[in-house]
C-alpha cells in the first residue's frame, strides 16, 4: 500500500469509533445489552458521587412522597430517598451476581470438566451428585441453603453459587465430551502430545465459549435470586440499599397507593436482568469461532 | 526390505448393548521399511480402526482383545502412556480425512507446529520459526511465512491438508499412516497430494501406509495392497498382482466397481451391504454377498493361502476365480 493511500485512512480513534458503529448497526440487540450493563457498572462505581443523598440519609419532612423533582423516584416509610438507594443498589447486586456466578463457574467447570475428562467412576459419581443438586426447584434449594446458613451477604452468595453448579458442570462436561472426541484432539494425541497438553492446549479452549455465554446469562439470573431470596428476608437484612429488599419494603405501601417504594428498585433488577439476557444472548452468536 | 511393522493376530471390539462388536477380527500384516502399503475395503471394513489401534488412538469404548503390533522389536500395546507418547510424533504419526478438523480452530498455524516442535524436538524461538518455516515449503507451501500467520478456517482444503502433513512429520517420524488424505479435496488437489506423499518418502525415506477407497490412488503410488473386508485381510498382494490377477472375490468385486470411461452402461457393484460386526457371517464372512458362495462358505472360514510372489488370500474357491 503506497503513503498516500495511508493518508487518507482515517486516524486511529475515529477508526475504532466506525468499528463500534458498525457492531452497534449489526447487533443492535446486544449493543443495547452491553450499554446496560455499562450504564450498571458506572454506576455502582460512581453512586457516592451521582446519587443525592445518602443511602441511609433519612428525610423526616417527607414520608412517603412521591416522584418530585426533590426526590425523583419518591421517598420511603422512613423518609429516605429511592433514586439514591437504587444508584446504590447497584453495588450490592452487581457483586452478588458477580461473586455468585464466579464461585458457582469456578466450582461447576471444575467439575465438569473432571466429570468430562476422567471416564466412568468418577464421572458417574460426579454427575450423579449433580443431578440431585438439580432435583430440588433451584430457588427453594437456594431458600434452604440461605436459611441454614443464617441471612447474610456472604451467605446470600454461597447459596445462590451452589445452586447453579450444576448448571456449569453439565455444560463443562457436554463440551469436554465433544472436544475429547474432536479430530484435532486425536491428532495432537496421534503427534504424539502428552495428556496435560492436549487438555491445556485442545480441551479446555474450546470449551470456552459456551461457558461463557451461559456465564452471562446466569449473572442476570443471579441477581434475579438474590432480589428474590432478600425479598423474602433470606438475603441482606434491611437498612442495605439492595433492591430486593428495597421491594419488600415497599411491598405495604404498594396496596395504599405509594406504587414508587418498591416499582423503582422492582424496575432496576428488570432492567440489570435484561441486559445480561440480551449481552448472553448476543455473544452465544458471536462467539461462534467459525463466524468471521 | 525388512520389516518395520508387525500386526498379528490384531482383535478389537465395541461393546454394545447386543454383545460386542467384533470390528478387527484377526488382522495380520507386515509393513516393510519404506515401501507404500495401501489398505482398501468399504468403510466399515476396519481400515481406519486399524490405523488408529497402531497409534493407540483406538476411541475409549473400544477394547483391543488380543494380538500384537510390533514396531521395530517392542510390542506397542505392552508400552506404558508415556513411551508410547514418544513413539507417537517421534516414529510413526497419521493424518485424516478431513484436514480442516484435524487443526484445532484456535491456533494459527505457527502455534500448532510450534507445539509438536517444543514437543519432541526441543525447538523454541527462532530456530523453531526457521525448522517451521522449512516444514512448510517443504510441503509444498509457495508462502510459508504467510500460511504460518493464518487460522485453518483462512485456508483452503489443500493448504490445510499440507499443513496437517507438516504437522505429522514436524516431529521426523519414520513411519507415516495416512487416512484417506484426499477424499475430503478437490480432484484437482487430490494429485497434488498424493504427489507430495510419495516426494515426501523419496526425501524423508519415510514408510507409507495409505489407507483409501480410492483404486487410482493405490495403482499411482502403493507397492502393496491390503484388502479388508469386515474386520479381516482378505487379500494381501502387490499392487500389480491385484490388479490383473486378484483372487479374493471381494476384491474383483472392488475392481469392478470402478467407474470408468469406456465400459459404458450402467456402474456394476457389490450387492447388498458390509454386514453388522455385531452379526458376523458363519465361515467366511463374505459369503453373504458373495457370487461364488457354495455351503463350504457359510460353515468354515477360510484359512489364508500362499496364492503367488506375496500374496496370500482368504478363500476356498480362488482357484474357480483364476
Amino acid at each position: 500500500m503506497s503513503a498516500a493511500a495511508l493518508d487518507t485512512r482515517p486516524a486511529l480513534a475515529p477508526r475504532r469509533l466506525a468499528r463500534a458503529g458498525r457492531f452497534v448497526r449489526a447487533n443492535p440487540v446486544t449493543s443495547v445489552g452491553f450499554a446496560i450493563i455499562g450504564l450498571l457498572i458506572a454506576i455502582a462505581l460512581l453512586a457516592p458521587l451521582i446519587a443525592p443523598y445518602g443511602s441511609d440519609q433519612l428525610d423526616a419532612s417527607s414520608v412517603l412522597s412521591p416522584p418530585s423533582s426533590t426526590h425523583l423516584f419518591g421517598t420511603g416509610t422512613y423518609g429516605e430517598d429511592i433514586f439514591s438507594r437504587v444508584l446504590y443498589g447497584a453495588r450490592y447486586d452487581l457483586l452478588i451476581g458477580f461473586a455468585a456466578v464466579a464461585i458457582g463457574l469456578t466450582l461447576g467447570c471444575s467439575l465438569g470438566a473432571i466429570a468430562g475428562f476422567f471416564a466412568d467412576p468418577v464421572d458417574e459419581i460426579i454427575m450423579r451428585v449433580m443431578d440431585m443438586i438439580s432435583a430440588f426447584p433451584a430457588f427453594v434449594l437456594a431458600m434452604g441453603i440461605a436459611g441454614a446458613l443464617g441471612p447474610s451477604l456472604r451467605n446470600l452468595i454461597v447459596a445462590i453459587a451452589l445452586v447453579n453448579v450444576p448448571v456449569y458442570a453439565r455444560l463443562m462436561r457436554g463440551s469436554f465430551l465433544v472436544v475429547k472426541r474432536s479430530q484435532y484432539a486425536t491428532a495432537a494425541v496421534g503427534v504424539g502430545a502428552p495428556p496435560w497438553r492436549i487438555l491445556r492446549w485442545h480441551l479446555l479452549p474450546n470449551t470456552w465459549s459456551p461457558i461463557f455465554v451461559q456465564a452471562t446469562l446466569q449473572f442476570g439470573y443471579a441477581i434475579l435470586d438474590a432480589a428474590g431470596l432478600s425479598f423474602i428476608g433470606l438475603g441482606i437484612r434491611v437498612p442495605t440499599p439492595e433492591w430486593g429488599v428495597m421491594v419488600s419494603l415497599g411491598i405495604e405501601q404498594v396496596i395504599t397507593g405509594q406504587w414508587w417504594v418498591s416499582f423503582f428498585p422492582g424496575l432496576a433488577i428488570a432492567i440489570a436482568v435484561m441486559g445480561f439476557n440480551l449481552v448472553g444472548d448476543g455473544l452465544r452468536d458471536l462467539l461462534d469461532p467459525r463466524r468471521s | 526390505m525388512a520389516a518395520i511393522l508387525e500386526v498379528s493376530g490384531l482383535t478389537a471390539a465395541f461393546p454394545t448393548p447386543a454383545g460386542p462388536a467384533r470390528v478387527l477380527d484377526g488382522v495380520n500384516f507386515q509393513v516393510q521399511d519404506g515401501e507404500i502399503l495401501g489398505i482398501v475395503g468399504e468403510s466399515g471394513s476396519g481400515k481406519t480402526l486399524t490405523a488408529l489401534s497402531v497409534l493407540g488412538l483406538l476411541p475409549a469404548a473400544a477394547r483391543v482383545l488380543g494380538g500384537e503390533i510390533v514396531y521395530r522389536g517392542s510390542n506397542l500395546l505392552a508400552l506404558d502412556r508415556r513411551a508410547m507418547n514418544r513413539v507417537r510424533g517421534e516414529q510413526m504419526a497419521m493424518i485424516f480425512q478431513n484436514p480442516r478438523s484435524s487443526l484445532n480452530p484456535l491456533y494459527r498455524v505457527e502455534t500448532t507446529l510450534a507445539q509438536v516442535l517444543r514437543t519432541h524436538r526441543r525447538l523454541r524461538g527462532d530456530e523453531a520459526r526457521r525448522v517451521e518455516i522449512e516444514l512448510l515449503a517443504d510441503v509444498g507451501l509457495s508462502d510459508p511465512a504467510r500460511v504460518l500467520r493464518r487460522f485453518p478456517h483462512e485456508l483452503s482444503g489443500g493448504m490445510c491438508q499440507r499443513v496437517m502433513i507438516a504437522y505429522a512429520i514436524a516431529s521426523n517420524p519414520r513411519l507415516l499412516i495416512a487416512d484417506e488424505p484426499t477424499t475430503a479435496l478437490d480432484v484437482t488437489v487430490q494429485l497434488q497430494i498424493i504427489e507430495l506423499l510419495a516426494r515426501l518418502r523419496q526425501e524423508h525415506g519415510l514408510t507409507l501406509v495409505l489407507i483409501t477407497h480410492n483404486l487410482s490412488v493405490v495403482a499411482e503410488l502403493c507397492d502393496r495392497v491390503l484388502v479388508m473386508y469386515l474386520g479381516r485381510i482378505v487379500e494381501e498382494a502387490p499392487v500389480l498382482e491385484i490388479f490383473d490377477r486378484p483372487r479374493h472375490p471381494y476384491t474383483v468385486g472392488l475392481l469392478g466397481s470402478r467407474p470408468s470411461v469406456h465400459a459404458g452402461g450402467s456402474l456394476r457393484t457389490i450387492p447388498g451391504q458390509v454386514p453388522d460386526p455385531r452379526e458376523r457371517p458363519r465361515g467366511c464372512a463374505f459369503h453373504t454377498r458373495c457370487a461364488f458362495a457354495q455351503e463350504l462358505c457359510a460353515t468354515d472360514a477360510p484359512l489364508p493361502e500362499t496364492v503367488g510372489d506375496n500374496h496370500v488370500v482368504e478363500c476356498h474357491f480362488w482357484r474357480e476365480l483364476a
